[in-house]
């Protein structure tokens, strides 16, 4: 019985990943490794002002100080940093005036990867700012939103352009010196998405990243600063991919989001980079640090992250609740397959008073793989009436995974209610069974039962993008069967 | 429509089936009996292509097919409906959503174009008055949270939404009320056509005062010891099992 379990589990999660081809196109590239003036010369390449040369030399000088974590439920490979190109650009103008200037090569690489960068053929109300390995390619929208007062545009525009707001809230979230991977990110990052949401304005469409890796042996390190003035709102997804390589392939980024009074940030990922082949040759690491700040009253930060790719992932999205009343909310789905690692989950930290927070993490593993859930609801001694509910669970697909949970959980006052539930599960051969005896293949049923398992945190992706997920998580751990 | 010839099934190497023979043709409804553990739930199972059960012998076609080549899916997409005995839950898979993909699963199979969402949503409505199957409940995740006899309706409702040919109702009647045995027989009979067949797997002989059998088969240790016409369930309620297994001994 358990074989034959086993046998059909083998069938549905011989995974294909669908964005694995490489598009040709002229890079310009520094040379591998990393130093004081690699820092120095991507500063240079983007033309920035002297206090970003000065954060990443601070950061860097830092970095050199530091050891790679070892805590994760991971194991890592030894990391060459000095065999990583740290600067990667697709040749093209340096400003881009229409869409006539994206060279076609680009359009058609996001064309595939369902991004097209025409503003015309997007059927929904998404502006995407597209970031090919070090540069951001295109924004779309840029200037339906000014007319808001929004401001989103790529990181090295904002540096250009708002240098203000840059150097007021760059690194208020995560300081260079939170963690080794934010310190690295700080010394040598090259791009990202920046977004300014106005006093009052409530920004009438989804604003999306699309980071896609494609020349080799470089990393990716890009960043994210989302600002919500007070009684704003903003709807973020984030969403990657990347070739299929024998070698592994860095990702190192960092997100921060500050939620000013009655503002509201959703910010859902869809994280698909390339896992490794079913031998676990290959893949992307992902260590990434991403956090938000409640700073006012009534303010609320709401994570959703469907995570499926990657060769060893490392994130916690968390929330700091400064604002009295302000609100975190962190929804997880996480499927591992084959040989991928996953050591996820977030930190909830309240400070204010009343502060709420909600975990709802989903695991899935099949193959060989190791999913971890990691996460710290930490309340500090003023917290009064702070509220935390974490529901944890472990969906297994086969016998030779393995899923595990770390709850850290610290409560320095007494009015304060903490809860954490947890379950661990199976596809059962009699669930499968009963779909059978109803006309389903064995692959759609399990599709059928992992979406409806993870349905609680699907839900709460944008529409566009629940569906999208809905068939990841098909394909992540269907094979091409059928 | 099925022909059943000196079956043999086991499990983990524990044979259950040991060589049953029966025939059904279309319009017939089949009562199968038996004490606990004779292998009534075994034969639905290995009619229905359960994995975990190894046919070790003998044949069984269907409308001229061998039903044992096929696989679980495909012999639900030709006709082959189980009515389980427990029911599985899948928690976070709705109703509608399952049973859409049901019925265009086995669309296809047939060649068809999926049904549209309206002429789904009407085909829904209509068969769950069927069963007197509360609205809401299409809404809920497959069988979860259902009483033992909403459980049994829905597997009913089930049977209506996908027109079987050949209906195997695996103690159907067990942990039902009046009421609901009622209201499940009902629906069964409502179901019946000259083109379709049921086989039913019961303990007792009340359900088969609303569901009228052509045949009761008297299934016992792996074997169908004896056969006959609907009066052999009225003997076994009188007289039990014993007088039936003695004859099985000598």
């Amino acid at each position: 019985m358990e074989k034959d379990q086993d046998k059909i589990l083998n069938e549905v999660t011989q995974s294909e990943y669908k964005y694995g081809f490489v598009t040709d196109i002229e890079n310009e590239t520094i040379p591998k490794g990393l130093n004081e003036d690699v820092v120095r010369i991507i500063s240079q390449k983007k033309n920035e002002p002297e206090f970003m040369l000065e954060f990443r030399l601070e950061a860097f000088r830092y970095w050199q100080t530091l050891e790679m974590p070892k805590w994760g439920h991971l194991n890592i490979p030894e990391i060459d940093y000095q065999d990583i190109i740290y600067y990667a650009a697709p040749k093209q103008k340096a400003t881009l005036d229409s869409m006539d200037d994206v060279d076609p090569e680009l359009k058609a690489t996001f064309d595939k990867l369902g991004i097209p960068l025409d503003e015309q053929k997007r059927l929904s109300g998404v502006a995407v700012d597209a970031v090919m390995d070090s540069v951001s390619v295109k924004t779309t929208f840029k200037e339906n939103l000014a007319e808001l007062g929004i401001i989103f545009c790529s990181f090295s525009e904002a540096v250009q352009e708002h240098p203000d707001l840059v150097k007021k809230y760059m690194g208020s979230v995560v300081p260079y010196t939170d963690n080794y991977f934010a310190a690295l990110n700080s010394a040598v990052f090259s791009d990202g998405s920046f977004c300014y949401i106005p006093k009052g304005v409530r920004c009438p469409m989804e604003l999306s990243t699309y980071f896609r890796i494609n020349a080799a042996n470089t990393g990716q390190f890009e960043r994210t600063l989302i600002v919500a003035e007070d009684d704003s709102y903003v709807s973020y997804l984030e969403g990657c991919t990347a070739p299929q390589r024998d070698e592994n392939q860095l990702h190192a980024a960092i997100v921060e989001i500050i939620a000013n009074k009655n503002a509201e940030v959703k910010y859902s990922t869809v994280q698909n980079w390339y896992p490794g082949d079913k031998d676990g040759k290959g893949g992307i690491y992902n260590f990434v640090t991403k956090r938000g700040k409640c700073v006012g009253e009534n303010s609320k930060i709401s994570w959703t992250q469907v995570e499926t790719g990657s060769a060893i992932t490392w994130k916690y999205p968390s929330c700091i609740l400064i604002g009295d009343n302000s609100v975190g909310e962190f929804y997880s789905v996480a499927v591992t397959n084959n040989h991928q690692q996953a050591d996820t989950g977030t930190k909830m930290i309240h400070i204010g008073k009343n502060t709420k927070s909600l975990i709802v993490s989903k695991g899935i593993s099949a193959g060989q793989s190791q999913n971890s859930y990691r996460g710290l609801v930490k309340v500090v001694k003023n917290a009064t009436n702070a509220r935390n509910f974490s529901q944890c669970d472990s969906l297994l697909l086969g016998d030779k995974c393995g899923a595990h949970t770390f709850p850290y959980i610290q409560v320095d006052n007494k009015d304060s209610v903490v809860e954490h539930e947890a379950t661990t599960s199976k596809i059962g051969e009699d669930q499968i069974f009963y779909c059978n005896q109803r006309g389903i293949k064995t692959e759609d049923a399990i599709g059928l039962i992992v979406n409806g398992y993870a349905k609680e945190v699907l839900n709460k992706l944008p529409m566009e993008f629940a569906v999208e997920a809905q068939k990841l998580l098909q394909i992540s751990l269907e094979g091409s069967v059928g | 429509m099925l022909s059943i010839k000196n079956l043999h099934a086991n499990i983990e190497g524990k044979e259950i089936l040991k060589g049953i023979n029966f025939e059904v043709k279309p319009g017939e409804v089949h009562a199968i009996m038996g004490p606990n553990g004779s292998g009534k739930s075994t034969l639905a199972s290995v009619l229905a292509g359960r994995e975990i059960f190894n046919v070790t012998e003998g044949e069984v076609s269907y409308f001229g097919k061998d039903l044992l080549d096929m696989s679980a899916e495909e012999r639900a997409s030709e006709g082959v409906f189980l009515g389980f005995q427990y029911p599985i839950e899948i928690p976070g898979v709705s109703m509608v959503n399952f049973m859409k993909t049901a019925v265009n699963e086995q669309r296809k199979h047939k060649g068809l174009d999926p049904m549209s969402a309206s002429d789904f949503l009407k085909l829904m409505r209509e068969k769950k008055e069927l069963v007197e199957l509360d609205a809401a409940l299409a809404n809920r995740s497959v069988n979860e949270g259902f009483s033992g006899g909403e459980k049994k309706r829905n597997e009913i409702f089930q049977m209506a939404m996908l027109e079987p040919k050949l209906s195997i109702l695996d103690e159907t009647d067990s942990g039902l009320d009046i009421d609901a045995l009622r209201i499940v027989a009902n629906g069964v009979n409502k179901l019946k056509t000259k083109d379709n067949a049921t086989i039913v797997i019961t303990h007792y002989q009340r359900l088969l005062d609303y569901i009228i059998p052509d045949f009761v088969h008297v299934l016992y240790n792996g074997k169908i010891i004896k056969s006959g016409g609907k009066d052999l369930a009225l003997e076994l309620e009188e007289k039990g099992y014993d007088w039936l297994k003695k004859g099985e001994n000598l």
